[in-house]
């Protein structure tokens, strides 16, 4: 793994024409073909058409452009817009779908040079934390295949952590990028709500969703964000604010910095080995000179609640499009009634289903109240609760995952316990909050865990300047041992 | 308030209040930037947002809000400095997200007014709210298309992501004429302000009816019936009379009226229902994620109360005191912008107002009617406002009696002759020449001895029909005074 170079290495290789963007792109289809049949982290590979991109970013560099993702191979999720791809959210209903061009991440990645190698498996419309929702494949963790890789961004992150790609983008809605990057080992960075935009990124549950990118590095993880970050006049959501400079920030350090390690995350119930790395990730900071200090954030306890119905609301208004009417399968033609229950009904895997009904019911007349405008009170209760601990503190610490990647199959059958899996990365997102996942050790039996720094809103150098401390110091392989043996 | 009559001797009080749709006359759509079309092949006005793509968002178009708020001021309503849009979710094909955007418990203007005449007076129908929302698309079940199996149903989404407004009525309407008279004021408004064509055959004002009857006027509101669709004036009166009539003779048979929504048929003349409170959708409305709150301020209120006409029914009231017409007159004068536009520039070129609207009322709503010109165009047309002008300067003057004005005006409608030359030129002018007098004088005394001489023997009152005979000759281009001057010269002098 450390052989293969990361973002920022390969585009200053690519601008000063040490290497090609072709030769970069060969490498990685080469390193897919050879490797991907153990993990299935790609949905598509799409060889032919990264090779003509990367032979366009070549033509660029020759006429003279400086590119800060020249001829950068990056796996891009399976629900975001890449022009000549398909679109499919790993779901039977978007069997075919063709996007009707880039999606304006896809756009500023590719007018940074970066080349577009494959679409990334997930959880079926990011529904999931393990990537077992797929209407595909199930991907396999690169650590240990018997394990997934987390969800729902799980194909990204196996990608990155198998050493295909230095890049891959997922998006995060209550942690499928965080979660995944801890337990595949790599970093993985959810940007305030607001910085990237969200065209062309099929909607999970609109309030949440951002786009992010999961690397071998810190560093690699801030260029990718500046590149994509900014507003977009496209996204009514997005912020007309200065992205700033990340890559600036990472060499700031944490000397006085105040980092608040969350309480309510800490406690009985914490996973043994997950509160041995927390206790190092203190000592690291501690020892780097920032002021260590507990912080405590009430309502991130009831977060996991307040999620699975706001999230659940806006998905099952959000994916009521999908009716077999103007796109995707159509089951049949026998009656209108007919042609929209039989094309969900075949369309949408169980997951899917199961968050359409809770969204349907949590928004129903009569149930509003007690559902979903109750749960859309705390979340406002929960961002002030974040807005006053970032009054005493720049930085917030806790686990990424509550445990390491559990078996393939171990936790389908129970929700609810699959949904804890977000027990730490859902409070950020209900904030808004810019969050990253650095890899931070293994555990006894080598499985990767990961730390996370919440920032407050558009606080994205402090975070990445803290991950940066954090990675720096962290005892964490260079390579899988099993990927690099 | 007034009372219907049911064959059964029920006497029934209905309560009414209209939800009103009207399609903005924005350039290109609410969320993207389409084109808003008319008559446009089908689907040719549309992208992967109106389509409702799975990636798109909405971005909300700035000229429906402001036409939004013209009407919002227009009606007197309180605008909101803050409201939010909010997703009505169903499932229907011509819906391309499965949600429509609308505004639900925080529209951007609450309050307001319609003021209508009665035969009691004027009477303010107060507004509940007005929002924004989208249109949805449109379905055809008789495909016009030869490959298209009959069974098959196509759809349109040229109009999905039109912006409308849906202006909600409080139920202060106490019959069907009320109803009409809300319904023409409102459409009159619309069209006023720029707001909104007004078309109501072509759906770009579109009416529901919410229609209740009760024993006494006092008594509590009945359950209510909503009537859908109505495509003209004349017809959501038709429809609520028939509704009344129906629900009157239900309570005189001693049944419930059932909560439930009709539609109007108009070969039936009856309406029909269409889904009753149980089958009514649960649209699970909540705010829109993807648009962020709909902020107004100072400077983009100001902005739409500058583009605010004088409103009809105040136009009205200066063109009745200031100019003393006739309330008749006032009121068909304000029933277009541009016809009232059309008599004031009249009035404007030095025509006095009686006069100016005495002719457009009567002479240039009929050429307009019989040319199909529409109050707009008819401001540019052969017969602008200044050229009429022109023509009834010289009816005011007596240069012209008002019958040859009105030959003039038929030479004028297709020509670009002033009137001046027109008269000139027909010869219809006044007769200065006082030989030419003299002459006809001369001739009609010499050419009638008999009459001459009964006028002699003290039979006065043929002065009369000497004077007629003159203006015959003259072709009535002669001054009367004139006339009759010369006559009794001539009369006296003519001989025994």
């Amino acid at each position: 793994m450390s052989a293969v170079p990361g973002v920022i290495e390969t585009a200053a290789a690519v601008s000063s024409g040490r290497r090609t963007a072709v030769a970069e792109v060969e490498a990685a289809l080469a390193r897919i073909a050879e490797g991907d049949g153990r993990f299935g982290a790609f949905l598509e590979v799409t060889g032919d058409l990264a090779l003509e991109e990367a032979r366009a970013v070549d033509a660029r560099v020759a006429a003279g452009e400086r590119l800060p993702l020249a001829g950068v191979a990056v796996a891009m999720k399976d629900n975001m817009w890449v022009a000549g791809r398909r679109t499919t959210c790993a779901s039977r209903i978007l069997e075919g779908f063709q996007p009707p061009g880039d999606s304006t991440v896809a756009a500023r990645l590719r007018r940074a040079g970066a080349v577009f190698v494959g679409r990334a498996n997930m959880d079926e419309f990011a529904m999931g934390s393990s990537t077992e929702n797929s209407a595909s494949h199930v991907t396999r963790n690169p650590w240990d295949v018997s394990r997934v890789p987390g969800g729902s961004s799980g194909g990204s992150a196996a990608a990155v952590a198998a050493g295909f790609v230095a890049g891959a983008f997922g998006s995060d809605t209550g942690g499928s990028i965080r979660q995944p990057a801890a337990c595949c080992g790599v970093v993985g960075f959810k940007p305030t709500y607001g910085r990237v935009s969200r065209y062309g990124l099929v909607a999970f549950a609109s309030s949440l969703d951002q786009i992010g990118p999961l690397t071998r590095s810190v560093g690699d993880a801030a260029r990718l964000y500046r590149v994509v970050a900014g507003f977009d006049p496209l996204d009514s959501t997005t912020v007309d604010r200065e992205t700033g400079d990340p890559e600036g920030a990472l060499g700031r350090g944490v000397a006085g910095m105040r980092i608040g390690f969350l309480e309510e995350a800490e406690g009985e119930g914490l996973d043994p080995e997950v509160a041995a790395n927390l206790e190092a990730a203190r000592r690291i900071f501690r020892d780097a000179g920032a002021e260590v200090t507990r912080v405590s954030v009430p309502r991130t306890t009831v977060a996991i609640a307040i999620y699975y119905v706001v999230a659940s609301a806006e998905a099952s208004s959000n994916l009521a499009r999908f009716d077999g009417v103007r796109y995707g399968p159509r089951a049949s033609d026998a009656d209108l009634r007919a042609l929209y229950v039989e094309s969900r009904t075949r369309g949408f895997g169980p997951e899917v289903k199961r968050r359409i009904l809770l969204g349907t019911f949590a928004l129903a007349s009569g149930y509003y109240e007690a559902y979903y405008g109750r749960a859309m009170r705390v979340r406002h209760l929960l961002s002030d609760d974040f807005d006053r601990a970032f009054a005493r503190t720049d930085a917030i610490v806790c686990p990424s995952i509550p445990a390491p990647a559990f078996r393939v199959g171990e936790k389908t059958d129970d929700p609810l316990t699959m949904y804890l899996s977000d027990v730490f990365t859902v409070p950020a997102s209900l904030a808004g909050l810019p969050a990253i996942s650095v890899p931070s050790g293994l555990t006894a039996s080598g499985l990767p865990l990961g730390i996370q720094v919440l920032g407050p809103r558009f606080g994205e150098e402090t975070v990445f300047a803290a991950a940066r401390a954090l990675e720096a110091a962290a005892d964490f392989p260079d390579a899988i041992p099993a990927v690099a043996g | 308030m007034s009372a219907v009559e049911s064959p059964r001797k029920i006497e029934v009080f209905p309560v009414i209040g209209l939800e009103v749709h009207a399609q903005l006359l924005t350039r290109s759509k609410i969320f993207c930037g389409c084109p808003v079309t008319v008559g446009a092949p089908p689907n040719s006005a549309t992208c992967p947002v109106c389509l409702g793509f799975p990636g798109t968002l909405p971005v909300l178009n700035r000229e429906a809000v402001t036409l939004a708020l013209r009407l919002a001021l227009a009606a007197g309503a309180t605008l909101h400095r803050e409201s939010q849009f909010a997703r009505k979710n169903y499932f229907y094909p011509d819906l391309p997200k499965g949600y429509q955007i609308s505004q639900y418990d925080r529209p951007f203007s609450t309050g307001g007014s319609i003021a209508i005449d009665t035969p009691e007076g004027e009477k303010a129908i107060r507004l509940v709210r007005i929002h924004l929302e989208e249109d949805a698309g449109k379905l055809l079940h008789d495909t016009p298309y030869d490959d298209v199996p009959e069974n098959v149903s196509l759809v349109d989404w040229n109009r999905a992501g039109v912006p409308l407004v849906e202006i909600v009525g409080e139920p202060d309407l106490r019959s069907a004429e009320e109803a009409a008279s809300y319904l023409t004021e409102l459409r009159r408004l619309v069209r006023y302000t720029g707001v909104c064509d007004g078309d109501m055959e072509k759906g770009s004002l579109r009416c529901d009816a919410n229609v209740s009857v009760r024993t006494s006027p006092t008594a509590p509101l009945g359950t209510r019936v909503e009537i859908k669709n109505v495509n003209s004036i004349r017809f959501v009166a038709k429809a609520i009379e028939h509704e009344i009539e129906r629900q009157a003779q239900s309570l005189a048979r001693g049944e419930a009226i059932v909560q439930e929504t009709r539609l109007w048929d108009e070969k039936g003349g009856r309406t029909v229902s269409m889904r009753s409170k149980e089958e009514a959708h649960d649209y699970r409305y909540f705010p829109e994620p993807d648009l962020g709150l709909l902020v107004l301020d100072e400077k983009w209120i100001a902005e739409a109360r500058g583009a605010l006409p004088e409103l009809p029914r105040r136009r009205r009231e200066r063109l009745a005191t200031a100019h003393g017409l006739a309330p008749q007159d006032a009121d068909t004068l304000v029933s277009a912008r541009e016809l009232a536009d059309y008599y004031e520039r009249v009035v404007a070129a030095g025509v006095p107002g009686r006069l100016a609207a005495n002719w457009v009322t009567g002479e240039a709503l009929r050429w307009m009617k019989e040319r199909r010109v529409s109050t707009e165009q008819a401001l540019s047309f052969s017969v602008s406002p200044e050229r009429l002008a022109g023509l009834l300067k010289l009816v005011e003057s007596g240069e012209i009696s008002a019958a040859s004005g009105k030959d003039v005006l038929v030479a004028m409608l297709d020509s670009s002759t002033e009137a001046a030359a027109i008269v000139a030129e027909k010869g219809l002018g006044r007769m200065r020449d006082t030989g030419a007098l003299e002459a006809a004088v001369a001739e009609i005394v010499a050419g009638n001895p008999s009459q001459v001489a009964l006028f002699k023997s003290g039979k006065t009152q043929t002065f009369g029909w000497f004077v007629g005979q003159v203006m015959k000759k003259t072709g009535g281009r002669a001054d009367p005074a004139a006339v009759r001057e010369a006559l009794t010269r001539a009369l006296e002098s003519a001989g025994p």
